[in-house]
Parts: C-alpha cells; structure tokens; sequence
C-alpha cells in the first residue's frame, strides 16, 4: 500500500508539473508557434501510429485528431441539482485529459445533452447519441430510473455508459461501467463498523421509498440479523419528498435503537434532519449512520443539523491524499471556490479516466475491444486513491465512514482495511 | 361525392384527410430515418391523447387535465404484458423467485399479484386497454358529471386524480415497478420489439389506427351524439331541459376520448419500450391539452399536426439549447395559451359553430 502510494504520487506529481509547464508555455506568446508545432508533431505521430482505420472499424465518431463522446445528465428539472456536480466532473477530466494530449493522439469532444430528469428523454437523448452522433462513450445518467430507462438503448446499440452512482446493484451489463459502488459495498463494511466500532446491537432502518433505499435495507436486515445476530427495531419508508418525519421519530424514541441506518434522499433529507435535532436527536445522544448523505447533501441540510452523524461512503471531499488534493483544488478552479465535492462527484470523474485507459489498453475506440481491456484497469491517480475495474464492470473500492462536522464536511473517522469486492448479485442477501 | 362519406366535412375535410394519411403514411416514412421516424411515431401516440380531447373539450366543453391516466392505463396494460413475457423463468433464473418481473424480486414478492395474472394473455391484454378506461372514465364521469361539477372543478379533480394515480404507481413498487417504471421490454409474442423493421412497423400499425380513430371521432361528430355534444357544450341547461340526459351523453364523451388515449399509451409503450410514472404525471397531462390547444381544440386533424409541431420544436429546441431548452418550450406554451386560444385551423370554423368552449 505504501509502496504504492508513494509511486501514485510521484506520478501525479509530474502529471501536474507537464501541465503547469504545459499552460505556461501555451499562455506566453513567445511560445505560441512552438506549442503549435509540438501539438502538431505529436499527432502526426499519433495518427501514424493509431490510423483512424484501425482504432475505429465500427463507425463511431472518431477522426484523425478528435473524437466525440457524450455526457447525457439532467441540466433542468429537479434531478438537475444533483446531477450538475457529475457533469463538472466528467468535463474537469475531460478537459484534464485534453491537456494531456487527449486519447490515442486525438481530442475529445462532449456532446452535452439534457436528459431533464424525464427518462423517456434520457432514452431519447440517448439514442441520438448513440445513432446520430455515433458517440465513442457516454458519460451520465444518475437516478437508477434513468439508468433503467437507456440500458436497453445501451446493449441494442452497443455503446459505452460510464454510470457514477452508488445503486442498488442487481444489474450487470456489458454495455455499463458502474463507477460507484454497489449497495453491499456501502452497507456490509458500514455496519460491521457499527457493530465493533459503536457496539451498535439494535439498528433502525429507515429509507425514502424506492428501489434503492429498498434494496439497501434488504441487504442490511439480512447482514444484521442473520450475519452478525443483532436486530432491527424499525423499517420505516417514506414516499420520495416527504417532510413530515415525526412518527418515525417517535418509534425511534420508543425503542431507542443503538444505531438509526438511513438512505432518505432528496428534499425529504432537510426535513428528516431538521425534525431529528428539533426532537433532540443529534450527534451526541444518538449514533446515525446514512448511505445517502454526501457533501452535495449536506450544502442542503445544513453542517450544524448533520454534525456528529456519520455516512457510509468511498469518498469524502476531506480525504487526505496528494491525489484528492490536485482534484479539489482543480475541481475549484474549474468551477468556483463555492463547490463541494460529495461521493457521486468523484465517482464521476473516473469515468473519462477509466475510458481513457481501456481505449489506450485496447489500441482502439471499438465497443467490443474496449469492454475486452476493462477487467484489471488501475487508476492509481485517482482522488479516492487507487481504483480497479472488477470483470463485473464494478470498481473495487474501500468503505469509508465520515463524521460530519458543523461546516458540511466529514472527517473521516474509519477505512475499510481491505478494498471490497464489487458484488451486484450478493448470495444470502437476496 | 358519396352519401355515406359526408360525415368527413365534405370535400374540404376529405381533403385534409388525404393530406394526413399522405404526410403520415407515405412522406414521413420516405423521408426519416428509423430513429425520426419512431420518434415521430411517439409524437402520433400522444396524438392520440388530443384527438380525445378535442372530442370532450372542443366539442363537449368537458376539459380534462388527467388524459395521463387513461393514457397511463393503456400503456401500464401493454407494459404488463410485454414484461410477463420477457420474464422467463429461464431469463429470470437469478432472482430469488424466478419467473416474476424483476422489481418484484427486488421488493421480496414471492408471487404474481392476481391482477397480473391475466395479463399473460395479449387477447385479454387488448381488451383490457380498450375497455378498462373506458369503464374508469365512465365511473369518473358518471360519479361527477351527476352531480353537475363541470368546467375548472371537473379540470381540477381531473387533475387530482392524476396525482393520486402516479404517487399510487411511485409507492406500489413491488406491483407496479415504482418510479423506474416497467422497464427492459422486448418481444411481443417473440417478436422483437426493438429492431428497425418492428420500429417501423410499428410506426405504420400506430398511423393507421390513428387514421382510424380521427375517422371515428367524425364519424361520431357527425351523429345525434356530436349534435348534442356541442349542444352541450354550448348551452347544457337548453339540452337538459329538452330531455336528454346530459350526464350520460358526457360520460360518454370522455370515455370516447378515454378509450382513444388508451391506444396512444399502449402504441406508446411499444414503440418506447418502457413505460413510467412520469409519462402520465401532471406535466404529460397538461401538455395533451396544449396539443389540443395548439391544433385548435375543434380539429381533430389539427390536434395531430399540434402533438407533431410540439414534439418537433422539442427535440429542435433540445439539440440546439440542451441548457435553455425548457424555459424556451415554456415561452411556446405561455404564447399559445395566452394569444392562440383557438389557434388557426380553429379559428375559422368556430365562427361557423357558434360560441367557444371555456
């Protein structure tokens, strides 16, 4: 791990000194011609070596020096909120890898499309990419409803979606590459840490009411009661935008459990919290732990009313590593101080950067190629630290639990030791 | 001119059909690709939608916001069949039960709920989309128009209704597939649904029975029935006191349009390929009006090219603006209500009918 770590940074290191040398030179006008005739050389090369003949036999929007791909998330409607820090991040990597020198010599270029939180629309959109502009990967989608609703656009058409959400798994596709983790790759490592590190016995679940909260709470009943023996007080689900939280508030009062396990999203997430502290559940008298809580999340709830919870995540805006630093300082750079970076964000960001390795692995832009080079991918520069692509097309990854401080970011209090196998389809917890 | 074709408004209405049947049937297919032509033959499945309408509130003054329901219902019963049939046990062998739908498994049923049951067979399938709206439309009707709400309440309640139906279909997912809908749809009686030559098929099977309810709808329009539709419409108390029942005759009404839009959701759903709350939410059941409104709420043909003009501004607008595309739609939405009130085919022929449906 170390040994490792010190490699990873060392290469990020020079990855950042090539492109402060790279902007200097670009920005001084003396340089001008030279940049040109550099960038020039080196596709010459590029295409000499990678002829768009060859990285590209199935018509997909490739030329001698760009390449097209689609980000497909909702810009407007009430996803959009959550989805704009996605898009950031897959542009932000994008452009990063641009600077570069893009992918097989060749620029890419984002085909933005709105998905408007409507899925017959990000179907649609979908589909334009795919057919129309042959795009050589897509970026997007977010709800799992979303996801759901383009898969089968994905696997007809044979594309490439790089989806950045922590989900419910219960879905492999050859056409997707999950970025974010799958529901067991939250929950188990999460309440193990519960139990040994809280001694937390009796658990209360409670979620907002769809697929996802579900699946999650299924899974964690299951790990609970019959893996590590303790039990669940309450299962509790609220319709999507819910505000009044008060008589689960009073079951939790009543059976007073060690550990409040949530997955309550959205808009209902503001009043959940509030009602919590206003009945005198806060961070010193009670233990809750969510899956569902990012810095996103909080930016809405507010620090001081999620101060002393804690999330199950792989990434926190906090983490302390050469690599989260470059990207946040990056990410502000790009898109304002004002941002914050939760979970789904940096999950985002990986995206392009896996694509790009697959692509340079597989010597070509194919669909089919590209899918053969996926298993066994490593981004070592990426901002939750070391990543691998797992042959199910999930990412391994650590299970982190964060303390929410008062100012909206989360220290981060335990690490999983070992990275966790991707398992969409877990045995037992079905 | 033959007798019997009178009820298409002589010449001038056969003519415009023509020119329908020509534009749908020959011009498009000629001049789309598969994409755009299934594209198009969604926007014609929402046509469907406003020819009802212009059924029950262009002709009999009865505006319903809720069209999303009858168009939800339709396309749900497609939708249920379609995903019986993709869910093999043998498709299916990953889930704790297999041969039930996947979002079944996921929300830990065991069984087929009873009323999917029937749903394995299309013959009742096809039965179900044409007679169950009609019969919740006649329940709603009836339970209202006896009681003489009409105008902005039965709009209103209209409205509600829909709201009821979508939170019932979010918070029911193990039955009915939640927020995500019924998705992953493929074959009909094994044949795929998803190929080039079924989307065009399907856009061929979605344009003729199009034809075949606007034909229908003046067909009906032409009979006592239409004659007292506007008769209705214009003066309900003169109609009543003449001895009709009114009640009945609007019931009927809206179970027509009902029925109509059924058939747009069930086309819908086969040419989509899934089917979600949020088709048939309030914001799908406002736009079947500004289709309606757009075409001029008393031409049947009209309500067509207003559902295709609105679809095609859409995607236009969404390509061209992904980030403005919204408030620009809204901009259309805002003129056409507040300064195309009857629109332009409207406009001419509702000085020939007399006053204006409110």
């Amino acid at each position: 791990m170390s040994l490792r770590s010190s490699e990873r940074y060392r290469s990020s290191e020079q990855d950042r000194l090539f492109k402060r040398l790279r902007r200097t030179l670009v920005s001084s006008l003396i340089a001008a011609p030279v940049a040109l005739s550099l960038s020039f050389s080196t596709t010459a090369q590029a295409n000499s070596e990678w002829p768009t003949a060859e990285v590209n036999t199935t018509g997909l929007a490739v030329t001698d020096d760009t390449v097209k791909v689609g980000i497909l998330h909702s810009l407007s409607g009430t996803m959009a909120i959550s989805e704009t820090g996605s898009v950031e991040a897959e542009t932000l990597a994008i452009e990063q890898i641009n600077e570069m020198g893009g992918v097989l010599g060749r620029q890419i270029e984002i085909i933005l499309e709105d998905g408007a939180s409507d899925w017959p629309t990000f179907a649609d959109r979908s589909r334009k990419l795919l057919r129309q502009d042959n795009v050589a990967a897509v970026f997007g989608a977010w709800t799992s409803a979303s996801r759901k609703a383009i898969l089968p656009v994905f696997e007809r058409e044979n594309g490439m979606l790089f989806y950045p959400t922590f989900y419910e798994g219960l879905e492999q596709s050859p056409n997707v590459v999950y970025t974010g983790q799958e529901a067991t790759q939250q929950i188990l490592a999460g309440i193990d840490w519960a139990w040994n590190e809280k001694g937390a016995r009796s658990f209360y679940l409670i979620g907002s009411d769809y697929i996802w909260p579900r699946t999650s709470m299924k899974i964690a009943r299951i790990h609970i009661e019959d893996v590590l023996g303790g039990e669940v007080v309450g299962e509790d689900y609220y319709a999507l935008g819910h505000t009044s939280f008060g008589s689960a508030i009073n079951r939790i009062r009543l059976r007073r459990p060690d550990m409040i396990f949530h997955a309550v999203v959205g808009g209902s997430n503001v009043a959940w919290h509030r009602q919590l502290n206003a009945a005198g559940i806060n961070g010193e008298s009670q233990n809750v732990l969510a899956i569902s809580v990012t810095e996103d999340e909080v930016l809405g709830i507010g620090g001081e009313n999620v101060e002393g919870f804690y999330s199950a995540m792989k990434y926190f805006q906090s983490l302390d590593n050469e690599n989260n630093q470059a990207f946040v300082q990056a990410f502000k750079e790009r898109w304002g101080e004002d941002s914050v970076i939760g979970d789904v964000t940096q999950a985002a960001y990986l995206g392009p950067w896996i694509w790009k390795e697959a692509v340079e692995r597989a010597g070509s832009f194919d669909i089919d190629k590209i899918r053969e080079h996926l298993p066994g991918i490593e981004i070592t520069t990426a901002p939750e630290g070391y990543v691998k692509v797992h042959p199910n097309h999930h990412l391994w990854s650590y299970t982190r639990i964060g303390k929410w401080n008062g100012d909206g970011q989360a220290e981060v209090v335990w690490e999983s030791p070992e990275m966790i196998e991707p398992n969409p389809f877990p045995e037992g917890y079905q | 001119m033959n007798a019997k074709l009178d009820f298409l408004d002589g010449r001038n209405g056969l003519v415009s059909l023509l020119v329908l049947a020509a534009l749908i049937l020959i011009v498009f297919p000629l001049a789309m690709g598969v994409d755009q032509l299934n594209l198009t033959g969604r926007f014609l499945s929402f046509s469907f939608v406003a020819v009802g309408l212009v059924l029950c509130w262009g002709y009999g003054g009865i505006l319903s916001l809720g069209q999303g329901i009858f168009f939800g219902i339709g396309g749900y019963c497609m939708a249920m069949f379609l995903k019986l049939e993709a869910s093999t046990p043998e498709a299916t062998a990953i889930q704790t039960t297999p041969g039930i739908p996947d979002f079944m498994d996921w929300n830990r049923l065991t069984e087929l709920p009873w009323f999917w049951v029937p749903f394995h067979s299309l013959t009742f399938t096809l039965l179900a989309i044409l007679v169950l709206p009609a019969a919740f439309a006649y329940l709603m009707g009836i339970a209202m128009f006896k009681r003489r709400v009409s105008g902005v309440y039965f709009a209103i309640i209209t409205q509600a209704l829909v709201v009821i139906l979508t939170i019932l279909l979010v918070a029911q997912q193990g039955f009915t597939g939640g927020a995500n809908g019924i998705t992953d749809l493929r074959t009909l009686k094994g044949w795929s649904i998803n190929t080039d030559e079924a989307l065009v098929t399907l856009y061929f099977i979605t344009a003729v029975l199009l034809l075949a309810v606007i034909v229908l709808g003046k067909w009906l329009l032409h009979t006592k029935f239409g004659r007292i539709l506007i008769a209705m419409r214009d003066r309900e108390d003169r109609v009543r006191f003449s001895g009709y029942d009114v009640a009945n005759f609007k019931a009927f009404a809206f179970c027509i349009a009902a029925t109509f839009s059924a058939i747009g959701g069930a086309m819908f759903t086969l040419q989509e390929g899934f089917m979600s709350p949020s088709l048939i939410g309030i914001i799908p059941s406002i736009e079947f009006v500004i289709f309606a409104a757009v075409g001029g709420r008393l031409s049947l043909i009209g309500a067509v090219y207003g559902a295709l003009a609105i679809g095609f501004l859409r995607i236009a607008f969404a390509e061209a603006y992904p980030q403005l595309w919204l408030f620009l739609m809204g901009t259309v939405f805002i003129v056409v209500v507040l300064f195309l009130p009857m629109a332009w085919p409207g406009s001419t022929r509702n000085m020939r009918l007399g006053r204006a449906a409110c």
